[in-house]
């Protein structure tokens, strides 16, 4: 319950109910340091074992959480995420959704440039991640904070 | 604290990553390995991440420093073993890993690196 806490606090956004008829169920788990993201990826590993996604989209989920773990607790101040299994009639899927209290995006189409950073990375966490999930969406608010959240269905 | 050990091997170090690695602890190994370089006047790195199953942005951005910087340190790098499930991510995400020498499997890297294991 504690990781539930940590996401007390957070902006109400629509976009945490998002697939809330199609959800199965739902784990959160805070991110906070270098090890929660390690955790993270583990975690959504075994999930999209469970639910026999292809290794490469298995590998592709895993590294889109890796980065947006990174985002939430680099520039978000660190939070929560919102391990969901989603079930469309016999599609399966996983969504993740990433919630941090930070400052927000203030350019949220620059912010998903490809090369565009602002901690001196390589600009590809947003883009990138938007690239190796199916479905993506974002919600952030100045001086509130900001929702992420990707969708993963198995083919 | 955590390291990932280098071996020497002639004029040569190499690495075997074979943890899923945390953020700090891939600085730690970029730091270790061009310090090691200089040390041990390496001519060559073989950096093994056949038992990795991923390659987000940050290590792939270790990787492409750590050549870097082992290029003008005199020494080549060459990483071996990547998972085809990892390739087709890495180049989704965006990252080509440019000027980053790479092999299928450790001997082929040794054979790129001019050495032969045998």
């Amino acid at each position: 319950m504690s990781a539930a806490q940590n996401t007390a606090d957070m902006f109400e956004t629509d976009l945490l109910e998002r697939h809330r008829g199609l959800r199965t169920g739902r784990t959160t788990l805070p991110l906070r340091s270098d090890e929660d993201v390690v955790n993270l990826r583990k975690q959504v590993r075994e999930r999209a074992v469970a639910i026999a996604l292809s290794l490469v989209d298995q590998t592709k989920l895993v590294t889109a959480a890796s980065e947006l773990a990174r985002n939430t607790i680099k520039y978000g101040g660190g939070g929560g995420v919102h391990l969901d299994a989603l079930a469309d009639g016999i599609r399966q899927g996983i969504g993740l959704i990433f919630v941090d209290n930070g400052p927000g995006i203030p350019d949220i189409e620059l912010a998903l440039r490809d090369g565009y950073t602002t901690g001196g990375g390589l600009g590809l966490g947003l883009s990138g991640s938007k690239r190796l999930c199916d479905e993506f969406a974002i919600d952030t608010r100045p001086g509130e904070g900001t929702a992420v959240s990707v969708v993963k269905w198995k083919r | 604290m955590d390291r990932i050990p280098i071996l020497r091997m002639g004029d040569l170090l190499l690495v075997t990553i074979q943890v899923d690695m945390h953020d700090r602890l891939a600085m730690t190994l970029q730091d270790d390995l061009t310090e090691r370089i200089v040390s041990d006047g390496a001519k060559g790195v073989l950096i093994d991440i056949s038992a990795l199953d991923l390659v987000d942005s940050f290590i792939g951005r270790m990787i492409s420093n750590t050549a870097a910087m082992a290029r003008v340190l005199d020494a080549r790098t060459v990483v071996v073993g990547m998972q085809p499930a990892v390739a087709i991510t890495l180049v989704e995400l965006g990252l080509t890993l440019h000027g980053v020498k790479t092999a299928l499997n450790v001997e082929k890297g040794m054979a790129l690196l001019g050495k032969n294991i045998f």
